[in-house]
């Protein structure tokens, strides 16, 4: 604590000699505190009109609520809760929102001006100035406490039996563990869930919009689908949790333009088939822009080349989206060649 | 040639077909035949086509090139189909003060709807493409507009916003506000893919999906909209909600603060 | 009455009935001792002192409102199928969550109203927090003793931080589960446990069933719990301590000058209340908060752009926008720095203006007791300081709506995300020197002030031709207030050498405290206060120049 204390001399002086009875300006020290400056009348003080105005101004303000409240009821028993009018510049709006909560702010406002006017005009307004306390308990009383408290530990004899002393924070110590180890059934163990997907080897890419399986020549050049696994229907318990991992986005770039040989070999005639999902904390990343075949995520603009094997050139996502491997099958439809070959979205300890 | 025949047996094939027919003999036709023959035959179409192909030489060869065929200030035209040239005309993006911005931004039509129809006709004369949609199409008549709201929810709404009010893409290029914009220039939109925006074809979205979407955009994004709980504030959600919490809300609450502690005004003294 | 009665009885029947209950409540509660000691308690007028009122109403206003909002909200995920007022949503699936708060926006007389009041109060009340938090700042009312009501406080806006966001979750819109999204992707970052601690929270995989009764018992229990316990604690505080004054004729450090708690404050603070309550219902009757049936159900495959948090957030939102993605993969493991970086430095960003007050109090060495409040001019540094902490919170809010931004003054949302990236860097320290210049430069005029006098805008030709100013003398009330501060000299290390010519040994973190020290009271960071000599020596002389 040495280290805390400080010569006096460069603390400023203290600053209370001005306390107590009140300095005169005075020749030796014109900064001195001159003290509270005498009372002022208000006009409510000196002149009775003025007074009765206020009285009546507060009054009125109190009448007001009262039928600012009427008005909410009133607004509350006939106004049809999906009546919309048009209040410009509001729009068109929800006439027992608007009723409802204009005469609920005028009746509660006009309760308090009512207060704060008569406050500022009628109550007393002479300045008043309290004794402060030191907060520190003075020397004796301290002395006191200590005391009584060596006497305590004295009694409990807590530092002479030290086995008692070590078994009890032993027990303290403890006990808590049993509510962490109640939280064990807040959730399952992460195991290999994040690495898997519905996608698996033959099943189809059925499109979102129309629940139909997609063929290659349903995607154009700069198009734009998204697609889901066959068999995955949004009635479905589970559905939030699966398409948060198996969501897809299509698009088709003209073969030359694919400069990723890896990508090329896993798309199929210029198809490709991304993880809708962002890397970098998950938002479903779809901003698409055909020309330029950059994606951007909406939340906090990660920017993926589509045309590059969804390789990161702006933002905060650490790696490329994931890719499917696709393909079609005898009958003509786009599906999967297989699962993901990495985990679909945000990175995480175990992701490698 | 994928696309054409994953579009035969669009309803409206058999339209484009019997108009490209058309537009091929009559311009074949303005072609070979004889000059002083040429009056007296030819039809309206093949004068539509003639009349676009006049505005075009005008307006559009010097980015786009003589024949359409693009050059390096503008891409080709040949195939965009119709629908593709009254969105970009109709919508004033077309003709492009630059073709160097980053992106070119809707501005008051320079043509008239007969000129734009006259443009639309020579370059869908040029190859096949989407024609310019119907009302049928756009309409409101057996749209489904919660439908329309998850597929705008899907499809739309990560560039353009939840109801339509825009949002910023990469490198200064934007999704513009679908407010004001007429049913029939969303339709097209989204059948042709301006600029960056990437295409909805009726093959991976329906016709019915894409009337769905017009449907929920007027119900959400139109001045009819209801806004129930009062301003929308731009329905730009939490950063104009948070900007008008701080000077509305807590600027407010300020000026009813320094009322509250103000000092009374004192008599004058006389 | 037959029965006759006693002179005792009489006599009590005499009292008035609320002294009769007041008597009843003191035999029991002892308040008369309670009331003596606070009935007629001081509090100074000043507009600063209210801030914390609109917190602490803002506060109840939140907790009647989010009492309502539970008599109709189901913190369910069940799906539903919506067959409710709102067309543009009939026939899709939902969670009972969002479904309840449809019905309470479109089909509970008012339940719009109290839903609009219940959010806007809690912008508004962190909001208030935050004022409230930089006027305790940079009048250094922090200082002892209230060192430990500056935690509470920073405590209660911490957690407001956390209530308001686990709230704005629970309604299971598009928008909110696009939040929840990023902090599962934020946890997952997190090394060795994040996962684990994902799957504990959501009850195994994102989003799963769970999240939102989870959230709703933190959001309405735990949390308002921990939060209703602070405030009272706080409130406690500033009774026992009284309220900081500013300096001024009559008020010293050993007293408080101002108005009585009854009956002005009684009516001030009372009618305050009832004053914040009608602003919100107002705002509430005007402007759109959070429309979660324009913005859909939550589907994690879904998205819209202009993803934000609430405003308090925003800054977190800003620190995960402009981090450049950096993951290191070893050993089988990754390690997801452009996420656990934000994630780590969101907290430091807090923790930074928490501790702040001890910094000072150590430097300083100071043990007094500080009542009356400093001008931020006279703390130079510690102004700065505030200023620079402002300046980097608000380069992260810029960062939190780039793309709103981008959009709105036809920015690049790139250009927008490297300003704050080197603005992160760049602008706290450019606001700390400009404001310090600015706090001196004030300092400055109050000394030209007090030796001078006013400018009174008063030319005055004098016999030779030349043309003067008027200055008009300040009154004894102004050289008081001007001259009432205190100013620290900096910390002397003392000799290197002891008397005997042996090198002292001086700790490392002496030589810190020294520099700083320096840095706060040196020459270069303020303005000696003028003294009565200089003052007597100028006014003495002839004319005021």
């Amino acid at each position: 604590m040495s280290s805390q204390d400080i010569p006096e001399e460069n603390l400023p002086a203290a600053q209370d000699t001005a306390h107590g009875a009140v300095k005169l300006a005075d020749e030796k020290n014109p900064f001195a505190d001159p003290g509270l400056p005498p009372h002022e009348h208000r006009v409510q003080d000196i002149d009775e009109r003025a007074a009765k105005r206020s009285e009546r101004t507060v009054a009125l303000l109190f009448t007001l609520s009262m039928l600012a409240t009427v008005g909410f009821i009133a607004a509350y028993v006939t106004i049809p809760v999906d009546k919309s009018v048009y209040i410009w510049p509001l729009g068109h709006i929800s006439a027992l929102n608007f009723a409802l909560g204009m005469t609920l702010g005028i009746a509660l406002f006009a309760i308090g001006a009512g207060a704060v006017h008569w406050a500022r005009t009628l109550m007393s307004d002479h300045e008043i100035a309290d004794e402060r306390h030191p907060i520190e308990a003075s020397p004796e009383v301290k002395a006191k406490v200590m005391d009584d408290f060596r006497q305590g530990a004295k009694e409990s004899a807590l530092g002479r039996r030290k086995l008692i002393r070590n078994t009890m924070f032993g027990a303290l110590a403890l006990f808590p563990l049993s509510g962490v180890v109640l939280l064990r059934d807040l959730g399952p163990l992460p195991g290999t869930k994040l690495r898997h997907t519905l996608w698996s080897k033959g099943k189809l890419l059925v499109n979102m919009n129309t629940n139909e399986p997609l063929r290659p020549s349903d995607l154009i050049v700069g198009s734009l689908t998204f697609a889901k696994p066959e068999g995955l229907e949004e009635h479905d318990h589970g559905f939030q949790t699966e398409i948060a991992k198996a969501a897809l986005m299509l698009v088709r770039i003209q073969p030359d333009n694919i400069k990723d040989k890896r990508s090329l070999e896993w798309s199929h005639e210029g198809i490709l088939a991304y993880s809708k999902i962002c890397t970098h904390v998950g938002c479903p990343i779809s901003l698409y822009e055909q020309q330029t075949h950059h994606a951007l995520c909406p939340c906090h603009q990660s920017t993926f080349d589509l045309a590059d094997g969804a390789r990161v050139i702006f933002g905060p996502a650490g790696h490329a989206l994931p890719q499917l491997r696709i393909g079609v099958n005898d009958e003509g439809y786009l599906e999967a060649l297989g699962d993901f070959d990495e985990p679909v979205g945000p990175a995480f300890w175990e992701r490698g | 040639m994928k696309k054409l025949s994953a579009r035969r047996r669009h309803p409206l094939a058999a339209l484009v077909v019997l108009l490209l027919a058309l537009a091929c003999t009559g311009g074949l036709y303005a072609v070979f035949a004889p000059a002083d023959k040429a009056q007296a035959d030819e039809t309206a179409q093949s004068l539509t086509i003639e009349e676009g192909k006049k505005l075009y030489a005008v307006g559009c060869a010097s980015c786009h090139g003589t024949g359409g065929q693009g050059t390096s200030d503008g891409p080709s035209l040949v195939g965009v189909g119709a629908a593709a040239v009254d969105f970009q005309v109709s919508t004033g993006r077309m003709p492009a003060a630059t073709s160097q911005a980053a992106q070119i931004p809707d501005k008051p039509a320079v043509y008239t709807q007969a000129e734009i129809d006259q443009l639309a006709a020579y370059i869908a004369s040029l190859g096949a493409g989407p024609a310019v949609p119907t009302e049928e199409q756009y309409g409101p008549e057996g749209a489904d507009s919660a439908k329309g709201g998850e597929l705008f929810r899907n499809n739309c709404a990560q560039c353009h916003n939840f109801t339509g009010k825009g949002g910023a893409l990469t490198h200064g290029k934007y999704a513009p506000s679908l407010e004001d914009v007429a049913p029939k220039h969303i339709y097209e939109a989204m059948l042709t893919g301006p600029q960056n925006m990437p295409s909805f074809p009726d093959s991976t979205l329906s016709e019915q999906n894409k009337k769905d979407i017009i449907a929920y955009l007027n119900a959400v994004n139109s001045d009819e909209t209801d806004s129930p709980g009062g301003l929308s504030l731009g329905g730009l959600g939490p950063v104009s909600e948070g900007l008008f919490a701080w000077v509305f809300g807590l600027g407010a609450l300020i000026a009813v603060a320094v009322w509250v502690a103000a000092r009374t005004a004192k008599a004058k003294k006389s | 009455m037959s029965t006759t009665t006693t002179p005792e009885s009489r006599s009590r029947g005499k009292a008035p009935a609320g002294e009769k209950v007041a008597d009843w409540a003191d035999g029991r509660l002892g308040i008369y001792s309670l009331a003596k000691a606070n009935m007629r308690k001081i509090f100074p007028d000043h507009w600063s002192f209210m801030l914390g009122e609109v917190c602490l109403y803002s506060f109840l206003i939140i907790i009647l409102t989010g009492v309502y909002l539970t008599l109709f909200f189901h913190p369910s995920m069940n799906e539903v199928e919506y067959h409710g007022s709102y067309v543009p949503l009939q026939g899709q699936l939902m969670s009972e969550a969002y479904k309840s708060t449809l019905d309470i926006s479109f089909d509970v007389r008012g339940g719009l109203l109290i839903r609009q009041i219940h959010h806007w109060a809690a912008l508004v009340f962190l909001a208030g927090m935050f004022v409230h938090m930089m006027r305790v700042f940079f009048t250094g009312a922090f200082r002892k003793p209230r060192e430990i009501n500056w935690l509470f406080g920073f405590l209660l806006f911490v957690l407001g931080m956390f209530t308001g966001f686990t709230g704005y979750s629970l309604p299971d819109d598009l928008l909110s589960g696009t939040g929840i999204r990023f902090m599962e992707g934020a946890i997952l970052s997190v090394p060795i446990v994040g996962t684990y601690i994902s799957f504990f929270l959501f009850g195994g995989e994102f989003p799963g069933d769970d999240f939102v009764a989870r959230f709703f018992s933190i959001h309405v229990l735990l949390l308002p719990g921990i939060m209703l316990g602070l405030v009272v604690a706080h409130l406690i505080l500033v009774f026992y301590h009284k309220h900081t004054q500013f300096a001024g004729p009559g008020k010293t450090n050993k007293n408080v000058v101002g108005m009585p708690l009854l009956p002005v404050y009684m009516a001030k603070a009372g009618g305050f209340f009832f004053l914040v309550f009608g602003v919100l219902a107002a705002v509430s009757a005007i402007a759109t908060i959070n429309p979660i049936w324009s913005i859909g159900p939550y589907r994690p495959d879904m998205v819209s752009t202009g993803a934000q948090p609430d405003w308090y957030m925003g800054f977190s939102e800003g620190l995960i926008r402009v981090m450049p993605g950096w993951e290191i993969n070893f050993w089988g493991h990754t390690l997801v720095l452009g996420v656990f970086i934000p994630l780590m430095i969101f907290p430091l960003v807090l923790v930074a203006i928490a501790v702040y007050p001890f910094i000072e109090s150590w430097i300083t060495g100071d043990k007094r007791e500080h009542h009356i409040l400093d001008r931020p001019r006279n703390a130079p540094t510690r102004t700065a300081f505030g200023v620079a902490w402002i300046t980097l919170y608000f380069v992260l809010l810029v960062g939190g709506g780039n793309d709103i931004w981008a959009t709105h003054f036809h920015l690049s949302i790139n250009a927008i995300t490297w300003f704050v990236r080197i603005a992160f860097f760049v602008a706290p320290v450019l606001a700390f020197i400009v404001t310090k210049r600015i706090c001196l430069g004030l300092q400055r005029r109050d000394k030209d002030k007090v030796l001078h006098g006013r400018e009174s805008g008063i030319i005055k030709r004098l016999p030779h031709g030349e043309f003067i100013e008027v200055h008009e003398p300040l009154s004894q009330e102004q050289l008081h207030t001007l001259t009432a501060h205190e100013q620290y000299k900096p910390l002397e290390l003392g000799p290197e050498v002891d008397e005997n010519g042996v090198r002292r040994k001086v700790k490392m973190t002496e030589k810190l405290r020294a520099k700083l020290s320096k840095g706060y009271y040196g020459e270069e960071s303020q303005i000696p206060k003028p003294t009565v000599e200089e003052y007597k020596e100028i006014t003495s002389g002839h004319g005021h120049h």
